[in-house]
């Protein structure tokens, strides 16, 4: 797990065995659990209005250098890919896409407020405009067979408009995410902007749903009890919810900002002029 | 000699202080594990002990009664929240308070006696006092002479605090140590015996302006100086930590220590008071998550 930039362990007895296709042991990972989560939040709360006051330069900055760390690491994410039960050949496909993808989403970290911002025409004497403002924490219920790519194409959009994440990891693929976390660590990310819990999303999904200190939420399964459970908790606090369904991650539908505005909120504001 | 001076003792030999060893009970107490019905009666108590608190440069008569509603109002959506046992403010704001308060039951508290540093004639500090009563203070918060107890003027400090009581008239007196500056738990031990013997009612950490402020070893040599006090003069003394208590679970903590140190004849607001000014929404959210199972956000609570 990794939380508040560090990786704390989890409670006494929780954890799960990891195995391969063939059923060989190849690691315990923790077992995340509600209040782990909870202290994920106060750690994603109290990183936010930093990472959200940051120049959007800066951001892309860092995200730049998230994909040159990746790059840097490339064969053992692609080696835990494999590990995950992927072809070498389609590990290496989809590490590699993975750092486009984070590429092209720092591109946009300081472009995406011209594009849907907007100055509006008002028939009083005002200047009026629109900006796009980040969400707040956003809970993540992450992608769970594209281990890497999946998470990367969820979470980089999202973190990239200034908001922070918790993250549940993919439950039966989360090696080639934890490695993602240590690369995030030594990319300048400030700790708790990205939270990723390992665990059940049976578990903890009421939880990610409910915490009424989360602004939005997305989820990536095609599963209606789960996406029922979510808009019903989504409901108290009226959190964002967002259902992405993507059939598949490498095609260029996925290199798209309108991404980044699915957490953002739009900011109108009148200034009085020419009086 | 007579009995009165004799019941005194030389507060130059009061007992020393194992710090190692009071660490380590806290440590010990701190493993108490509070949960369910217990962890509910315990946040609901610790929340009607709270001296919400306001000690601001830039504090108005607005804020005040503000403060105030929010001590009789602490989160009206939920039924059986109590209120808080008192408000803390300055000389200037007590009759603000004390008007927004009327017939609600809550203690105005007044800080007095040059309050943070306690540099000032001792004649200004006993005029303040009266203000502050006049003004209807129901409680004074007075910090004692670093300066001089550190120069080991110790019957400058006792003389202080028993005018400061005598200056109080009906109200009850909380003699700040200011633990933060006195440097080791004997000091700590030997200011609240000389406070407890000078007359006061609550023996009080900190003023909140010092760090570090209120800490847990602080704390409980404080209450066995208490407890000593009790068992030689059968007179209850009450405690107020104050200063850097901001969460539910700190506060719980606290009251660990207070249940195993006094008693429970201590778990009331008359002898048991935490000075704070976030910690009660952070027991609010508390409470409200023990009710509904859903964890909290301030968002959702008002700012005091």
């Amino acid at each position: 797990m990794y939380m508040g930039g560090a990786f704390p362990r989890s409670e006494s007895e929780r954890y799960y065995p990891l195995n391969d296709k063939k059923g060989n042991f190849i690691a315990n990972i923790c077992l995340g659990s509600r209040k782990d989560f909870r202290n994920a939040v106060v750690a994603a709360r109290k990183a936010f209005d930093g990472w959200a006051a940051r120049s959007a330069y800066n951001r892309g900055q860092i995200l730049y250098r998230i994909a040159e760390m990746m790059e840097g690491r490339k064969d053992q994410l692609v080696a835990e890919l494999v590990k995950e039960g992927s072809s070498p050949k389609a590990a290496q496909k989809e590490a590699e896409t993975a750092i486009d993808r984070v590429v092209y989403f720092a591109g946009w970290t300081d472009k995406y407020q011209q594009v849907f911002g907007n100055v509006n025409p008002v028939a009083s004497s005002h200047f009026n405009f629109s900006n796009p403002e980040p969400t707040g924490v956003v809970s993540v219920i992450a992608p769970q067979n594209e281990s890497l790519l999946g998470f990367v194409q969820t979470i980089i959009p999202i973190i990239a408009g200034g908001n922070v994440v918790v993250v549940q990891a993919s439950e039966m693929k989360p090696l080639a995410t934890l490695t993602f976390c240590e690369i995030l660590h030594s990319s300048d990310v400030p700790g708790g902007v990205v939270n990723v819990i390992t665990g059940k999303t049976k578990e903890l999904a009421s939880h990610f749903s409910s915490h009424m200190d989360v602004n939005a939420v997305v989820f990536c399964e095609d599963d209606s009890s789960l996406k029922k459970l979510i808009q019903e908790n989504a409901s108290l606090n009226v959190k964002g919810v967002v259902h992405r369904q993507v059939k598949d991650y490498y095609s260029d539908e996925n290199e798209n900002p309108y991404l980044i505005l699915d957490l953002q909120e739009i900011k109108t504001t009148w200034h009085p002029v020419g009086i | 000699m007579s009995n009165v001076t004799s019941a005194v003792p030389d507060f130059r030999f009061t007992p020393t202080i194992d710090q190692v060893g009071v660490e380590e009970r806290v440590a010990k107490l701190n493993t108490r594990s509070i949960k369910k019905e217990s962890k509910m009666f315990a946040l609901k108590l610790a929340l009607s002990m709270v001296d919400l608190t306001t000690l601001e440069g830039m504090d108005s008569p607005g804020k005040v009664r503000q403060l105030c509603q929010k001590a009789m109002h602490p989160h009206d959506a939920v039924d059986d929240i109590p209120k808080v046992a008192a408000v803390c403010v300055y000389p200037t704001f007590v009759r603000t308070a004390k008007e927004t308060l009327k017939g609600s039951g809550i203690n105005v508290a007044s800080v007095a006696t040059a309050f943070p540093s306690g540099w000032a004639p001792l004649q200004s500090k006993l005029d303040e006092v009266r203000f502050c009563v006049d003004e209807g203070a129901d409680e004074i918060d007075m910090v004692i002479s670093r300066g001089e107890f550190l120069k080991g003027n110790y019957s400058y400090i006792f003389d202080e605090v028993a005018q400061v009581k005598e200056a109080c008239g009906p109200a009850h007196l909380k003699v700040i140590l200011e633990t933060g500056e006195l440097q080791t738990l004997d000091n700590v031990r030997r200011a609240s015996d000389i406070s407890m013997y000078a007359g006061a009612d609550f023996i009080k950490t900190s003023t909140g302006k010092v760090s570090p402020a209120a800490t847990q070893p602080v704390t409980l040599v404080m209450l066995e100086a208490i407890r000593d006090y009790y068992y030689k003069t059968g007179k209850k003394i009450g405690m107020k930590p104050a200063g850097g208590i901001r969460d539910a679970k700190t506060a719980i903590r606290y009251l660990v220590m207070v249940k195993e140190t006094l008693g429970a004849d201590w778990l009331n607001p008359d002898l048991f008071r935490f000075g704070a000014s976030t910690l009660a929404n952070d027991l609010l959210m508390q409470i409200v998550k023990q009710q509904t199972g859903v964890y909290q956000s301030i968002d959702y609570f008002s700012k005091d």
